[in-house]
């Protein structure tokens, strides 16, 4: 029983790497994702062409490959041009994939989100003199928010869970510590189910509380 | 001197024509009232004046100045609209609703906005909900907080689209009276409505409109009780039944 806790603590050591990377990364995915929808939503042609590119390409390549690319492939371009350049520490690279990759989701849900708010806010916004960029900021996207939230905290459960691809280009989060921990004392099963468990820990008590927060909504609206 | 001007306004859903050149003033003071049977065009004219639907073709003068796309917002502030839906902000509360458009586009302090705001609700008979939310306030009450809405811009004309078509019949005294209310006060009105009674009662001028083109206009005794034109007489005969 002790080498499975031990399994279990090792694990745990790999949290605080594993929360900060994936709440900067949905902070940047969240915004990033906002101006890829509001793109989206624009009368410009290729702004539009532009969001839609980007969220296809990430969204159509594995977030593994993504980050290879971003942390190996990047630096050997820009030393190719005969700069010296060379990430500082490899959770930089790392947040900006997990970021950038939480975006293109994130557009996709904000967009879906002020496409639920009723038309008829916008129009009753603009009559009152608003300018466009003044309506979504006080009367759409504050609806749209609580349209999302849900959605979004389930973006951020993936995203938790997603981060364990992180290993593979050097940072050490939850999986990598469970690896390192079973390549050195060969405790196979007790090290990846510590790493199973501390992910959980994770991940369910958040998924519990957005299934509490759908529930208290859909109360709200029953009760309209 | 005219409040609005409309002049040659023309507008086409692709192929379709809704409107097809309607000239029509609006004196300041005036209640005009537009009737006609659904499609007839009359929610669309009204949505053109304030620029909810572009129009494709023709001029609007509101005050002798024409809209254009540059000073659509700044114009807009002139001119208070009242939707079928309410369309109330859901997330801000009875006060809020009245006070965020003069706070953010006129820039007027909180405090004021709040006062003035306390003060229009008491007109529509409704200062004890204010720091009520929108969804727990009825219909005939979420459309008097809507006109309140609207009058707090301190607008020059008001515009109401079909303003009790989305009422419960026991529901549409209390708007049309805040409406009648308004019009006593030498408000400017643009009143699209199927309430011919109110028609009657309230506006100065009635036109009714069909395919797009103004039929027949005049005061409400001569469209609505003498109607000289056949279609204005079929549409009466279905709806005053």
């Amino acid at each position: 029983m002790d080498v499975y806790i031990k399994g279990f603590l090792i694990a745990c050591q790999g949290i605080p790497t594993t929360v900060w990377v994936s709440l900067i990364a949905i902070v940047i995915g969240a915004a990033f994702g906002l101006l890829l929808a509001l793109c989206s939503q624009t009368k410009s042609k290729i702004l539009q062409v532009l969001a839609k590119i980007y969220v296809d390409v990430v969204r159509g390549t594995p977030m593994l490959v993504q980050a290879l690319i971003m942390a190996y492939g990047v630096p050997w371009l820009l030393q190719s041009w005969g700069t010296g350049f060379k990430w500082a520490n490899l959770v930089i690279p790392a947040i900006i994939v997990c970021g950038c990759n939480s975006a293109a989701y994130m557009s996709e849900i904000i967009r879906s989100g002020i496409q639920a708010v009723d038309k008829g806010q916008m129009e009753a916004a603009r009559s009152l003199g608003m300018s466009h960029g003044m309506a979504m900021k006080l009367i759409i996207i504050p609806q749209a928010i609580r349209v999302i939230l849900p959605a979004f905290a389930n973006e951020f459960v993936t995203l938790i869970k997603e981060t364990s691809v992180l290993g593979y280009v050097g940072v050490i989060e939850i999986l990598r510590r469970g690896q390192l921990w079973n390549a050195s004392s060969f405790e196979t099963f007790p090290a990846y189910i510590g790493v199973a468990l501390a992910y959980m820990i994770l991940t369910i008590p958040l998924s519990k509380i957005i299934n509490g927060y759908e529930r208290k909504m859909a109360r709200r609206e029953s009760a309209r | 001197m005219s409040m609005i001007e409309v002049k040659g306004l023309c507008k086409s859903f692709g192929e379709l024509e809704v409107l097809r050149g309607i000239d029509q003033n609006v004196d300041e003071g005036e209640v005009l009232c537009i009737v006609g049977p659904s499609g007839s065009g009359k929610s669309t004219m009204l949505r053109c004046i304030n620029r909810l639907e572009e129009p494709t073709g023709g001029e609007i003068y509101i005050d002798g100045e024409l809209i254009t796309d540059r000073n659509v917002d700044q114009m807009r502030t002139k001119m208070g609209m009242v939707f079928q839906s309410f369309n109330l902000f859901p997330h801000k509360s009875v006060i809020e609703n009245l006070t965020i458009g003069p706070v953010n586009v006129k820039k007027e302090d909180e405090g004021s906005a709040k006062e003035r705001g306390m003060k229009l609700l008491e007109r529509v008979g409704l200062a004890e909900k204010a720091e009520e939310y929108p969804r727990n306030l009825s219909g005939g009450q979420q459309q008097r907080v809507a006109i309140a809405r609207a009058l707090a811009m301190d607008p020059e004309v008001m515009l109401f689209d079909e303003p009790t078509s989305a009422l419960d019949p026991e529901m549409v005294g209390e708007v049309l009276d805040v409406m009648k209310d308004l019009a006593k006060d030498g408000m400017t009105m643009v009143v699209v409505t199927h309430e011919m009674g109110f028609a009657k009662e309230v506006a100065d001028k009635v036109i009714f409109m069909d395919g797009g083109v103004i039929v027949e206009q005049g005061t409400p005794d001569e469209v609505l009780s003498h109607p000289k034109e056949p279609r204005t007489q079929d549409f009466l005969s279905k709806v005053l039944v």
